[in-house]
């Protein structure tokens, strides 16, 4: 009943005060901030998505799942370089500790989207659910940056229709 | 997640390799830092036969003239690839008139998956000037190690079998005209940085 209050607030406080609020969505102690991904390119199969996890309270939570209507199978991974050579490696469960911010960027952590269900098209917008071991399920909607884009853009409206399957 | 161990000297082997070449590089030379002499720890570059994104044969020969920017990847790689074609992209942006002396290759370790027409849709995306190859297994193998670029699948039986991924290295070789090796970009590869020592390479040889 709280989230679904929660739920409800946030999208009435987003429909209410515009787009800016869009890019955080609160969930129990963690704000979940700017969610983005980078456009697929042609018929690529594959798909990452970023955001930034922040836990404002006193114990450290855990990201144990993701997934999203816009592709088959998501997983978290994250990027292993050593001496010139790169591993990408599933990473089971992520921690977030108070004050520590997760921050999933390119070439580190990120969200692996595989099986795309349709093309990641720039300027749209897809849902990806996360499920926190303390803060439970929540959703965020993620913004469709340039295939080669190292960080979301500076305008955080969040723009464009929703992408089939979400 | 097993690695098999031959796999394990294989990537040992390949990461010295590559770590001496670059040490040998980065380490400041006697006489201002002149043009490397010929006594190379390690070979790198040489022959090779692939197919290019436009469909036709080429070797290493293709390029004679120009430099060359070379890297491997492969396209179900979402987030490491696209940087790096990016890097490259800006690189030969940064260039300016002087990308046109400049071929950028990018190789693909993952030939099941990226055909030339895979390859031509993906470089397009971020640059028309980046010519993907692809190859057989064996002339995939040949180039990779000619480069001692190490790549491998990574076997996770969890996953859907098209749905695999690779292992690889990422640096980035600038070989001259004549197609010798002439420098190593680490990643995340600079593209002003890139593009100052290519335009370094290109102002000492003369045309």
């Amino acid at each position: 009943m709280k989230r679904q209050i929660i739920a409800t607030a946030f999208f009435l406080a987003a429909v209410v005060c515009g787009p800016v609020l869009a890019d955080e969505v609160t969930a129990g102690d963690l704000t979940l901030q700017q969610a983005w991904a980078r456009a697929s390119i042609g018929t690529a199969k594959a798909g990452a998505a970023y955001l930034t996890i922040v836990n404002n309270g006193d114990e450290v939570d855990r990201l144990l799942a993701v997934a999203t209507p816009a592709a088959k199978v998501t997983q978290l991974h994250t990027n292993l370089m050593k001496d010139g050579l790169m591993k990408m490696r599933r990473v089971e469960a992520l921690e977030v500790a108070p004050g520590e911010p997760a921050v999933l960027r390119p070439g580190g952590l990120h969200i692996m989207l595989m099986g795309l269900k349709a093309p990641l098209r720039e300027g749209k917008v897809f849902t990806l659910l996360l499920t926190f071991e303390k803060a439970g399920r929540v959703e965020v909607p993620v913004r469709i940056e340039a295939p080669a884009a190292m960080e979301p853009s500076p305008d955080s409206a969040v723009r464009g229709d929703h992408v089939q399957g979400s | 997640m097993r690695m098999r161990r031959y796999s394990l000297i294989a990537i040992a082997a390949a990461a010295v390799a590559v770590a001496a070449v670059a040490a040998w590089h980065l380490t400041p030379m006697p006489g201002g830092g002149e043009e490397a002499s010929t006594q190379a720890p390690v070979k790198i570059g040489g022959p090779f036969e692939m197919t290019a994104h436009t469909g036709e044969s080429v070797t290493e020969r293709s390029f004679d003239g120009k430099f060359r920017l070379i890297f491997f990847g492969y396209t179900f790689c979402p987030d490491v690839c696209p940087t790096t074609l990016n890097s490259v992209a800006l690189t030969l942006d940064a260039l300016g008139d002087n990308a046109a002396a400049v071929q950028a290759l990018f190789i693909t370790v993952d030939p099941a998956r990226d055909t030339p027409e895979v390859l031509a849709e993906y470089t397009a995306a971020f640059h028309p000037d980046i010519l993907g190859l692809s190859g057989s297994p064996e002339q995939t193998t040949a180039i990779a190690k000619s480069y001692k670029a190490y790549f491998a699948r990574v076997e996770d039986g969890d996953n859907d079998p098209e749905a695999y991924l690779m292992d690889h290295t990422v640096f980035i070789y600038l070989m001259g005209r004549d197609g010798e090796f002439l420098s190593l970009f680490s990643y995340p590869a600079d593209p002003q940085d890139m593009a100052t020592k290519i335009a370094a390479f290109l102002n000492r040889t003369t045309s």
